[in-house]
């Protein structure tokens, strides 16, 4: 039963915070404690099991030295064995994970449904239509020539952005509806695992094999080429994710409450889709479907901070620690090293799940 | 404190002036024409409440007058301009408005969804001034809602839940407000709780408010005028007693009923006979 709240108005008790108002000349914000906790922790946290992971190897180096090296003070054989052959890696890890972490957490904030990640909307399978094609096609026909010169994660981007088009296309009416997105992006996905599977089966077999692993997602042999696409794609996006988080905690009300606010409803999805969309591209195009982490990190880093929805560079570090931590763990504990994309999902399932049985909320973003 | 919330009901030299014009508005989703051909006035200071039959297309002209939806044709003009070629964000600061069964996103407490009604008035840099902290209070202390700030909203009684969003129109500091049906699911005295709450932001904080309202006799003990719809067009416009005639009732809303003064206020209260066919 519903008690009625007292009708008449009582006096102010004190201002009435959601979080730490900061005021810096015409700056000003609220700061919630957990929204800097998390990411702070998550980021040092990071920091070790990336210096961890470069320690690992044939030739072992200490964390000590590791984190002397990398701040410019160690031998000239350590520091070549560090910041060319191991950091590449290390670097491709924590960015591809920052960015699937960011996007998922767009995804699932403007779609107001935590089904909605790029694994789950078709977009990464996109990205492996397009690299299995490069990858199998290029010996015969001639698009598969044209697919193949271009390589692997030219043709993996290029998969994304076009299902992400696609989605983007199929999903419009007079704005995007969130479960119209989803519905749709569930749709392109089983188109995509059907096309990837027939490319399969089409194909030779140390071709299907190398394919396969990179369906898998692996950070193997990364270089720093590897590193400056996506390291430029970051670099302009994220920023741009975090302007538009001011505009996500509006969006997240529903569209007539988002324009009663003042929100310009096209232009914020459109932006929010788009910047989901490139992120996930140029992650994907780095280091293959990395399943599980969009999905997963924004539902962890939400329950994490405790607000009201995914908070975008908490979601975006601990998307970071999973894969850089992940990849860390199999390449130590494990027997043989396996692709990291099939522990981020082992690693990260059964966390989510304990979050939700430990915790009070639904499953809602 | 901020002049954002003082605003005295009788501060307009001119209080006959419209605020909000509906011109000529033809209003359809898709090719289904629900509203044709309807002119409205609501002036400044009124309060006014629209009544109709299920299906009349009162939400729809509401959700036209609050540019949610855009009329395939006429037009609707906010302080004599067009309402469809004013950025939304300008409109944000003098219109607000409540749908009727708003969504707030799990987890998210009184004093976030209160607080999120400042948008209209902050920027990239600006999110948190003393201004929006002041005005968030005073919305929350003047909805008696301030004991409850931190409670997620999800978790409250539906007619607190009401009071929240209320609160939250009231800290996004609109001359406007409109509502739709903000008393459905509720009982009837939290149906009181809520219209109560919005006769004192007229009266006490000089809002225009227009309501969409089923109750009838609610609305005419609330509004000053009422307007009454049926298939679309504007069937009377005029003060409760004037707009609430057995001859209306049995004509808008097919029902054969009784007028009578409503002995706590004096307006007209309808008791119903029976349905006509």
């Amino acid at each position: 039963m519903s008690v009625a709240a007292p009708a008449r108005p009582e006096p102010a008790a004190g201002p009435v915070r959601a979080g730490r108002p900061v005021r810096v000349g015409p700056v000003s914000g609220l700061l919630r404690w957990r929204d800097v906790a998390v990411p702070a922790v998550a980021f040092a946290v990071l920091v070790l099991a990336a210096a961890l992971s470069i320690g690992r190897g044939d030739y072992p180096i200490g964390l000590g030295e590791v984190l002397r090296t990398l701040v410019g003070l160690g031998e000239q054989t350590q520091e070549f064995v560090v910041l060319q052959l191991r950091a590449p890696r290390v670097v491709v890890g924590a960015l591809v994970g920052l960015a699937l972490g960011v996007s998922g957490a767009l995804f699932q904030t403007f779609a107001r449904n935590p089904l909605a990640a790029p694994d789950t909307l078709g977009i990464t399978t996109g990205a492996s239509v397009g690299a299995v094609a490069a990858i199998v096609l290029s010996g015969g026909t001639s698009t598969g020539a044209i697919l193949g010169g271009l390589g692997v994660p030219v043709a993996a981007l290029l998969g994304a952005l076009a299902t992400g088009a696609l989605l983007f296309g199929l999903a419009w009416r007079t704005g995007i509806d969130g479960y119209r997105l989803v519905l749709v992006g569930i749709a392109l996905w089983s188109v995509g695992a059907a096309l990837v599977d027939w490319l399969l089966t089409r194909a030779e077999i140390h071709d299907a094999a190398s394919a396969y692993v990179w369906i898998t997602g692996s950070l193997n042999a990364r270089t720093w080429d590897d590193v400056v696409p996506l390291g430029l794609a970051v670099a302009v996006l994220l920023p741009l994710a975090l302007a538009a988080g001011r505009v996500l905690g509006v969006l997240q009300f529903g569209d007539d409450t988002a324009r009663g606010l003042g929100v310009r409803l096209t232009g914020a999805q459109t932006a929010v889709v788009l910047l989901a969309v490139c992120l996930v591209a140029f992650a994907v195009s780095a280091a293959g479907p990395i399943t599980f982490v969009a999905l997963v990190v924004p539902q962890i880093a939400v329950r994490l901070t405790g607000g009201s929805r995914p908070p975008l560079l908490a979601a975006g570090l601990l998307g970071a620690l999973l894969v850089v931590g992940a990849d860390l763990v199999t390449r130590t504990v494990l027997p043989q090293a396996l692709p990291v994309g099939i522990l981020t999902a082992v690693i990260g399932a059964p966390y989510l799940l304990w979050l939700l049985v430990r915790g009070r909320r639904r499953s809602t973003v | 404190m901020t002049e954002l919330l003082h605003r005295s009901p009788t501060a307009a030299p001119d209080a006959a002036r419209v605020r909000l014009a509906a011109e000529r508005v033809r209003l359809a989703y898709d090719e289904n024409v629900v509203v044709d051909d309807l002119d409205l006035e609501l002036a400044e200071g009124s309060f006014t409440a629209i009544v109709g039959p299920n299906g009349c297309g009162k939400s729809t002209l509401l959700r036209a007058l609050g540019r949610l939806l855009r009329p395939t044709s006429g037009q609707v003009l906010l302080d004599g301009r067009a309402i469809a070629k004013t950025p939304t964000r300008e409109v944000a600061k003098v219109l607000g408005l409540l749908p009727q069964t708003p969504v707030a996103p799990e987890g998210l407490t009184v004093a976030d969804l209160v607080a999120r009604g400042r948008h209209p008035h902050q920027n990239w840099l600006r999110q948190w001034s003393r201004d929006d902290e002041a005005v968030v209070a005073e919305a929350l202390s003047w909805t008696s809602m301030t004991d409850l700030a931190g409670r997620p909203v999800d978790e409250l009684s539906g007619g607190q839940r009401q009071r929240a969003w209320i609160s939250m129109a009231l800290a996004q500091g609109t001359d406007l407000l409109l509502l739709d049906e903000p008393t459905t699911y509720l009982d009837l005295s939290h149906q009181i709780d809520v219209l109560d709450l919005v006769a004192r932001l007229h009266a006490e904080r000089g809002r225009t408010v227009v309501v969409v309202l089923h109750d009838l006799n609610l609305a005419a003990r609330y509004a000053q005028r009422l307007v009454a719809m049926k298939d679309g067009a504007l069937v009377a416009s005029g003060s409760p007693a004037e707009v609430l005639t057995e001859q209306l009732l049995a004509e808008v809303f097919e029902l054969e009923a009784r007028v009578l003064p409503d002995p706590v206020s004096g307006t007209p209260m309808v008791v119903p006979v029976r349905r006509l066919r």
